[in-house]
Formats: structure tokens, C-alpha cells, sequence
């Protein structure tokens, strides 16, 4: 289906259902449980899921395919949010020409910085594209004021042109009058569901950004930069120029990246230079590995991953601690929360450091390659078992 | 003339920390050939040597003084710390005063112990793994280590005084025959700078004059062969890795009365002196030193009004202009090597 292969099809479409039936997945537990703060079913939560996906399935094109690690990939993020957020000053709050925009400007700004990063290979391509974003932050945050607005972020005021909004339109980001907070719920007995415009339309955005990427990784095109990644020297005695191809695959990524800039200042219609810090962009990477890089659900998976744990873990604090220990004896309860309270709340970042420190130690291939290894050790055991059985037969 | 000079001076003390940490980061790559992004955590870690020092002296007792009171009537406390009762208020006061030099001697051997135990117990692992692998699993050590220090210092940061003696500016243009106050420096900077160089010259002297450091060199250039003549390079590289940290935790230890720590100061210096290592050469001692202290004259430079005037906001990215244009030109830095990271 779609020129996929049979597998690749199925991956889609399981990917299609859960992101189609998220509000119902991340909603398993009732509103007034006290498990409902596991709940992840909320709107803003679930655009993060589908955005930093986005970014995250552009991110692995580049690192998971080439081997180039770019740290500073959250630059062509900010660039996206800042274009975005200036379409909507100049033309109004419909999120499609500041779509189209983010994912123009930042893939011209990918070509720059890919042209040049990319004559280097290995460590200095890092450094390269680490000084690079550096230098985006430093002058979005202070040198390009008048276009960036500093400190403060940019934003949409009421004395902005918005040549093309009428009476008519929602003064919020909308496509075509639909506005992208309005949000319908949905009560069924103790549960409640969310269904939010902008996260649906994140997430067909997400369903064609993934599909692209699967036919990527399996294109010809794709061929040659995994090549790329497993012998770039050989490659090039073959008489191969392979810096075209790199290139592409940069500002391709990139291209993402400043997707996911727009759709997140269509969500919200602020861009701050933050966005761009070299540690928002060590966050797309430590997504992807975690997932599991150069897989194609991997990105997607790591990408949820740390966003739910984030919002959950950095919400836990003493007085739910207090709860779910209460029913052991006092001294025993507040050793055990003393012991867990440095990892969660605002300490979820200590967490974050140590769990990414564990994968790429014990599990450099990510929770992909986690999960094969319990599938194949299930399957392995019950191979085993069998010859074992079959041994055993004739001994009889 | 005197602005210029003001520039240099000012430039001198943050090219030294840049020196430091990349001579460190150097001195790492160079010997095991890893690249180290915990090493701004390390340099973290040396100005909170100095901080829980000044705390662990400023410990102190309370007595009630029955002849004083306090502002509601009842009897004041004095605090008293224990070292002043030990010995004396004279010394004990002084020795209060005096907690950042003396932090030196006391991170010595914790920044010798952190690196010995960071290389033994993770980066040993990591050797035969890709560089992308190296900087990801130290880039997650750094936020670690960073979160840590959060947990136990908090997350403002912490004034930590030089002693009194040099505290206060020099007047270093009465000297030069300008005008008194055109080139005011604080003396803190000037051992600072005087600090650095002595260590730069310590971490040189000791590769090049002694038999330990002979071995270091020839494992750089050829780790196989040394190994083959019956020398446990290993054992070596891993107190190099060691004194490596030793440096950055001395560079953050003489850091805090300049900038108060606090528990991102690692990865703001981090990212720069990655790149001053790169613009000198990845590989090089001298290359980091030199490209240290060039960076850091160049940001003070740009930083000028009369520059500032022609081109605004030049001195945030003079620094990563500078590097990208050195290694689209000069890809092996200034003084790069040949044959190292050359892929």
C-alpha cells in the first residue's frame, strides 16, 4: 500500500491507530483516581507527543541514517518558531502560510549551515554545528532584538498588521476558522477524553512526516546514506561524492526540525530564543537514542517517552509521596521518600541524566533494540524448548 | 592606548579559565582519545570545592553572652566558628578569610579521586565505542553531575569572597605612565591569570621533564608500541586523566571569587572551550593554551564600546565566527597535528 512494503504498511497503520486513539490510550485512568495523575490525555501534553516526534523522526534522518551527530538541530527549531510567529504578526492567526514559512526558512538556513558544517566530519561536524546553534541563540537572544524581540519572546500584539485576518476569524491560531485550542470532551461513567484540533492536526502532520521517512529510509536515496554511515572512506574511492547526499539528508532534518518549530508556535503562539540552547538541542538527541536511532518507530517512541516522564515525574512531589507510602510504618515511609524525593519533582532531571547515561551504556541500540531482545530471548526460550523436547523424544 | 591595554588585561582572566579547561580537555583526547563533555561539570565541581571548604570552616558554635542583648531583650548568641576557638580569632579568622586558596590544597586530591574514579568506572568502558557514543555518555554524566550539585547547593548562586589582601583594584596604568583610574584592574584577576600560568607551566614541566611524563608523550604519539615495551600505559593515562580533572577543578576552585558558582557554570564554559580546543588543534597542548588565551583577548575586544557602536552584539558571537572560520580554512586548527581526528 502506498509503494510500502507489507511490513512497513502495518507499522504505519499501528502507528495511524494509536496516534488517531491517543486521548483514549493516555487516558486509562478515571478523573477522580488517585492514579489520575498518570493520566497524559490532556491536549497541550499530546501535541508535545506528536511535535517532538516531528522533530525527533527529522532528527533520526540525519543522525540514524549518516552517523553525522548534529548538536544543534534545536536552532532550525527556533528559526521555525520565530517564522512562524512572524506570519501570524503579518498575515493573521491562520497556521498555514506560518507552517509553510517555518519550513522554508529553516531548511535555506539548514542549507547555510549544512553547506559549511558538513565539510568537516566526526567530532568538529558536533562542534561545528554546536558553535553554529550557539550562535543562533546569542543572536536571537540579544543582537536581532527588533526581529527576534529579545528576552522576551516574540509575540502577537493587538497593533500588528494581520493584513489577511477579518471580524470573522478567531483571534487565536486557527486553520480556516478551526481553532486549534478548542477542544471537545468526552465523559463516559468516571472517565473524560479530550479531543483537541490541534493535536489531530499535529498528528496527520506527524502520520505524513513518518510516512516520508519510511519511504526514505527505503529509497535508494536512504541506501546511500546508511553506506554513508558504514564506510564513508570506501565509498569515496568508489568515486562517490557523498557531501550532496549528506546535505540533503541535513537539510531535510532540518526542514523537520523547523516544522515542528511552526506546528509548536501554531499551538502556542510564542517563540522564545530558549528553543534554540544547545541543551534543547541535546534533548532531540537524547530522544532519538533512547528510542533507539536509526530505527523508524524509535524516535517516535523515545520522543514520548522522555515527554511523559517529564510531565509526570516533575509533577510528583512530597504530598503524593506521603500517599502512596502511607500504608508503611513512619520511619520506614519517610526514609523511602527521602531516597526517592532528589529523583522526582524538580529533581526529574537528575533522573533524565541517569536513565539516558544507563541506555547508551547497557543499551546503545535504544528501546527498540531493548524490546527485540526480549521478543527474540521469548522466542529463543521457546526454541529451545522444542529441540529440547524433540531431543528428548527419541531417547524414549 | 590605555583602553587597549585595559582590553588585553581583561581578556588575559577568562582566557586563562578557557586555557585551563581546554588543556584539560587536551590533555584527555590527546592521551585516550575520548572526548570528555563532562568536563565543564568538572570545572563545576572545583568551585564547589571551594564553597563547601569556606562552609566546613565557617562551621561554628553559638554561646549566650549575658552582658549583650539583642534588639527584643533577650540575651544575644554569638556565633563563634570552631576554628577560631581552636585557634585563636587572630589565625582562625584569617584562615576563614583565606578558604578559596586553601581550597586548592584541599581539590587536589578530590578532583584527582573524582577523575580516577570517572575514568576507571565509565570512560574505560567507552574506548573502543564511537566518538558519538563517548560525547553522549559524558554529555549525560555532566547533567548528572550538575543535578547533584543542585540538590545539595540549590540552584542560586553562591558568593564565594576572595580574601580581604586582594580584594579591591590595582591601579596597573599609574605603572604604565597613564593617567590614574585608566586602566583599573582587581588584583583577584591578576592571580588569577598568574594562578593559571604557573599551572599551564606545572602541567607542562611535568610532561616534558620527567620520566612519567616521557612515557605519557611517547603513548600519545604511538599508544601500541609503548604498550609492546612492556610499559602499563593504561595505568598512566588514567592518572593523566586524573590530573587532567585536577586542572579544571583548580581553574573552577580559583573561579569562584570572580564568578559565585552555580550549578550550570560547567556547560557555559563547556561549549566554549570545546571550541577554543578546536580552534587550537585538537590534540595540541600548546595549540589550547595559545587558542585560549586568543579567545578570550578576542571577546574583551569585541566587547569595547567603539567596536560594540559598528557592529552591535559582536562580542556574543565573535568566538564561534572566529572557530568556524578556522576550520573551514584551517581544519587542523592552529596548531593541529597531523593525523589526529583527521577523518
Amino acid at each position: 500500500m502506498l509503494g510500502l512494503e507489507k511490513k512497513d504498511t502495518s507499522l504505519l497503520i499501528v502507528v495511524a491507530i494509536l496516534t488517531m486513539c491517543a486521548p483514549f490510550i493516555l487516558n486509562p485512568f478515571p478523573t477522580d483516581s488517585a492514579m489520575a495523575q498518570f493520566n497524559a490525555g490532556y491536549p497541550d501534553l499530546m501535541q508535545r507527543f506528536v511535535i517532538f516526534g516531528i522533530f525527533a523522526i527529522g532528527f533520526n534522518i540525519l543522525f540514524g541514517l549518516t552517523g553525522y551527530l548534529s548538536f544543534g538541530h534545536a536552532a532550525f527549531l527556533g528559526i521555525g518558531s520565530y517564522s512562524a510567529v512572524w506570519m501570524f504578526k503579518l498575515l493573521g492567526y491562520n497556521i498555514l502560510p506560518g507552517i509553510f514559512l517555518s519550513v522554508i526558512t529553516s531548511g535555506l538556513f539548514a542549507l547555510l549551515i549544512g553547506y559549511i558544517s558538513l565539510r568537516r566530519s566526526g567530532i568538529y561536524f558536533s562542534i561545528l554545528t554546536l558553535a553554529f546553534a550557539q550562535m543562533s541563540f546569542a543572536l536571537a537572544y540579544s543582537v536581532l532584538t527588533p526581529l527576534t524581540n529579545g528576552e522576551t519572546g516574540l509575540q502577537v500584539y493587538n497593533s500588528d498588521p494581520q493584513y489577511f485576518h477579518s471580524d470573522a476569524m478567531p483571534n487565536i491560531p486557527h486553520l480556516f476558522g478551526q481553532e486549534m485550542q478548542s477542544t471537545f470532551k468526552l465523559s463516559m461513567g468516571g472517565w473524560s477524553f479530550d479531543f483537541n484540533t490541534g493535536y489531530y492536526i499535529c498528528a496527520l502532520i506527524m502520520l505524513v512526516m513518518f510516512y516520508l521517512a519510511i519511504r526514505i529510509f527505503r529509497s535508494p536515496f536512504g541506501l546511500m546514506l546508511k553506506a554513508i554511515k558504514t564506510n564513508q572512506t570506501r565509498l569515496n574511492y568508489t568515486g562517490l561524492n557523498s557531501r550532496p547526499y549528506t546535505l540533503a539528508a541535513f537539510v531535510i532534518s532540518g526542514m523537520y526540525a523547523g516544522l515542528a518549530g511552526g506546528l509548536m508556535a501554531s499551538m502556542d503562539p510564542l517563540a522564545g530564543a530558549e528553543r534554540m540552547q544547545w541543551t534543547a538541542s541535546g534533548e532531540v538527541v537524547l530522544m532519538t537514542i533512547l528510542g533507539g536511532a536509526g530505527t523508524l518507530i524509535g524516535p517516535v517512541l523515545g520522543a514520548g517517552f522522555i515527554k511523559y516522564f517529564e510531565n509526570i515525574f516533575s509533577k510528583i512531589n512530597d504530598t503524593v509521596l506521603h500517599q502512596w507510602f502511607a500504608f508503611l510504618p513512619d520511619g520506614i515511609e519517610d526514609f523511602l521518600i527521602a531516597i526517592v524525593h532528589p529523583f522526582v519533582g524538580k529533581g526529574w532531571h537528575l533522573t533524565l541524566g541517569l536513565m539516558f547515561m544507563a541506555i547508551v551504556i547497557f543499551l546503545p541500540g535504544g528501546l527498540v533494540e531493548g524490546g527485540q531482545k526480549i521478543a527474540r530471548k521469548f522466542r529463543g526460550g521457546k526454541a529451545k524448548d522444542t529441540t529440547a523436547t524433540t531431543d528428548s523424544t527419541p531417547a524414549e | 592606548m590605555d583602553v587597549i591595554i585595559l582590553q588585553l588585561l581583561n581578556g588575559l582572566d577568562k582566557g586563562s579559565a578557557y586555557a585551563l579547561i581546554a588543556l584539560g580537555l587536551t590533555l584527555i583526547f590527546g592521551t585516550l582519545g575520548v572526548v570528555n563533555f563532562a568536563h565543564g561539570a568538572l570545572f563545576m565541581l572545583g568551585a564547589f570545592c571551594a564553597v563547601t571548604l569556606q562552609r566546613i570552616l565557617s562551621l561554628s558554635f553559638e554561646t549566650i553572652d549575658p552582658t549583650k542583648t539583642d534588639f527584643l531583650g533577650n540575651p544575644a548568641k554569638i556565633k563563634t566558628p570552631y576554628v577560631e576557638s581552636w585557634f585563636g580569632p587572630e589565625l582562625g579568622s584569617s584562615i576563614i578569610d583565606w578558604s578559596v586558596p586553601l581550597a586548592i590544597l584541599f581539590a587536589i586530591p578530590i578532583m584527582i579521586g573524582i577523575g580516577y574514579i570517572m575514568e576507571r568506572g565509565l570512560i574505560k568502558h567507552f574506548y573502543k565505542r564511537p566518538h558519538a557514543d563517548q560525547i553522549l555518555v559524558t554529555f549525560g554524566l555532566a547533567i548528572v553531575i550538575q543535578e547533584v550539585i543542585k540538590q545539595f547547593y540549590g540552584a542560586n548562586p553562591i558568593p564565594t569572597p576572595a580574601p580581604d589582601m586582594f580584594k579591591g583594584s590595582f591601579d596597573f596604568g599609574t605603572l604604565l605612565g597613564f593617567d590614574p583610574n585608566a586602566v583599573i584592574y582587581p588584583y583577584w584577576r591578576l592571580v588569577y591569570f598568574f594562578f593559571a600560568a604557573l599551572i599551564i607551566a606545572a602541567v607542562f614541566g611535568f610532561l616534558q621533564f620527567t620520566t612519567f611524563g616521557m612515557v605519557v608523550r611517547a603513548g600519545m604519539a604511538d599508544r601500541e608500541t609503548v604498550g609492546l615495551l612492556g610499559i602499563n600505559i593504561d595505568r598512566r593515562f588514567t592518572i593523566m586523566f586524573g590530573i587532567a580533572a585536577a586542572v579544571a577543578g583548580l581553574a573552577g576552585v580559583m573561579y569562584a571569587p570572580i564568578n559565585s558558582p552555580n550549578y550550570h557554570m560547567g556547560m557555559d564554559f563547556l561549549v566554549l572551550s570545546f571550541v577554543v580546543v578546536v580552534v587550537g588543534g585538537m590534540g595540541s597542548l600548546p595549540g589550547a593554551v595559545l587558542a585560549g588565551f586568543l579567545l578570550g583577548i578576542l571577546e574583551s575586544f569585541s566587547s569595547m564600546n567603539q567596536i560594540k557602536q559598528i557592529l552591535p552584539g559582536i562580542d556574543q558571537i565573535i568566538i564561534y565566527l572566529v572557530a568556524i572560520i578556522i576550520l573551514l580554512v584551517r581544519p587542523r586548527g592552529l596548531m593541529g597535528r597531523k593525523g589526529v581526528m583527521e577523518d
